[in-house]
């Protein structure tokens, strides 16, 4: 499950996020940033290294994800 | 017209890409250059300030592509104290637009050819070896082939691990950058200012630097372990706003700058990187651009001599004459890097306060790290070895 998430039109394309993406999990082309979820480990070091704040750890989803697993 | 297939393919038309492209297309290679953004030199992700030694190794410095001309460092510690350092050499601040621009006209001089909005997705293999890459252009899927592929592809480089060399930047290891250029500033347009502390750019350093009339780029970066808790835009709204509030921001940008030492392996069969995708970057000053370019001439040299001798192996020397050239002098700069993070606001305010004790025509950046040493004595091996091992 994708817990990475990246704001709409926040982004400035400055590739810090694919840098240290420890996945390949990251997609960025001229204007247009995608994380692909096949690949994405959801380790959060993308959010911690972009500048400005497009990318997001939904720690909601996160626990949602925990809780479904606990019933399972 | 787009051929089948090149001598060299460059991924990235940037400064070390372009140099790269301009020295292995000089006797004659066919070179292109994929660049995915839809011009050269921009957007511009660089505080821009560079030496006028490292230009002339290139080109000659024009006022065309020239902002500034810097004589002196402002170094200022947390509590306020400035510290001036008149400059031995001259420095610079350019326009890279349009340096990047000339350079562009430098390499297709030499005949090679740029495709812009050329974005690169993946690599071509021929057992193990590198002979080309897919991209897409104008929403179609192409393949070009070639002796020899060069990832200059920046910041967010994915060449280098497609082609399973271990590239990837570690995130305390990134600094995550942003910069605004600014109007209506009152600052001396022959100085370049440096903000160290916890409060403006802790594990890195605020920048003013002068764009002329008035203007200049103000950026920071921080480490990634920082930004974890406060993002790098936040510190500069507050610096901005607590010490420039009337200044007329005209532009903002994010960037990555990878401050480490340069990869272990940056050739392979088919494959050399260049610039920050090879992590070419002065890991203490921040500075990629002439690094980068360095890089470039040393991997286009080696690149047109393969080709001349037909003998495609040699690109793999790439790693040595690089390392013998920077690389084993930044793995120094690196040490002092790390030392330097690891300094309070104190010890910054203690230095700065020792060496405006100093008489001004005698301070020089290795007489202030000299009064850093009284601080931090353990660096004094390091910093020895830059100063003695040109």
């Amino acid at each position: 499950m994708l817990l990475i998430e990246i704001i709409p039109n926040k982004c400035d394309y400055c590739g810090c996020c694919v840098g240290v993406c420890p996945d390949d999990a990251i997609e960025l082309k001229e204007a247009e940033i995608k994380i692909i979820e096949e690949k994405c480990t959801n380790c959060a070091k993308c959010v911690w290294s972009c500048p400005i704040e497009v990318l997001k750890f939904n720690k909601d989803k996160a626990k949602e994800g925990k809780d479904v697993k606990k019933q399972l | 017209m787009l051929k089948s297939s090149y001598d060299v393919i460059v991924v990235g038309g940037g400064p070390a890409g372009l140099t790269a492209a301009r020295y292995a297309s000089q006797k004659g290679a066919s070179v292109l250059v994929l660049e995915k953004d839809r011009d050269i030199g921009y957007p511009v992700r660089c505080g821009e300030a560079v030496s006028v030694a490292g230009v002339k190794e290139f080109l000659e410095p024009n006022e065309k592509f020239i902002a500034a001309h810097i004589t002196k460092f402002s170094m200022n510690a947390p509590n306020g104290s400035e510290v001036i350092l008149p400059l031995e050499e001259e420095g610079l601040v350019l326009e890279r637009r349009i340096f990047d621009y000339e350079l562009a006209k430098i390499a297709g001089n030499c005949g090679t050819q740029i495709l812009t909005r050329a974005y690169v997705n993946g690599l071509l293999f021929d057992n193990n070896k590198v002979t080309g890459v897919t991209f897409e252009h104008e929403g179609i899927n192409k393949q070009v082939n070639s002796k020899i592929v060069v990832g200059a592809d920046g910041v967010e480089s994915r060449v280098g691990r497609w082609a399973g060399l271990n590239t990837f930047t570690d995130f305390r290891d990134m600094e995550s950058c942003v910069q605004v250029t600014v109007g209506n500033l009152d600052i001396d347009q022959n100085a370049c200012y440096f903000y160290l502390g916890s409060m403006f750019a802790p594990n890195g350093y605020l920048w003013i630097f002068p764009k002329g009339n008035r203007s200049a780029n103000i950026g920071l970066g921080i480490s990634g372990l920082i930004g974890k808790k406060k993002s790098a835009n936040k510190y500069l709204e507050d610096f901005l706003q607590k010490y420039y509030p009337n200044a007329s921001i005209m532009t903002k940008i994010a960037g990555g700058v990878p401050c480490a030492t340069t990869y272990k392996n940056i050739s392979a069969p088919g494959l050399v990187l260049v610039g920050d995708a090879a992590h070419q970057v002065n890991p203490l000053s921040g500075g990629g651009i002439i690094s980068g370019m360095i890089g470039g001439k040393i991997a286009g040299n080696i690149i047109s001599e393969a080709l001349e001798n037909n003998n495609l192996d040699h690109v793999l020397s790439y790693d040595k004459a690089w390392n013998d050239r920077l690389g084993k002098r930044h793995e120094i700069f690196d040490r002092i890097k790390n030392g330097i993070y690891n300094f309070d606001d104190d010890k910054f305010n203690d230095i700065a306060k020792a060496f405006n004790k100093v008489k001004l025509n005698e301070r020089t950046l290795g007489n202030l790290f000299k009064v850093a040493l009284f601080n931090k004595p353990s660096l004094l091996i390091d910093i020895a070895k830059v100063f003695f091992n040109r």
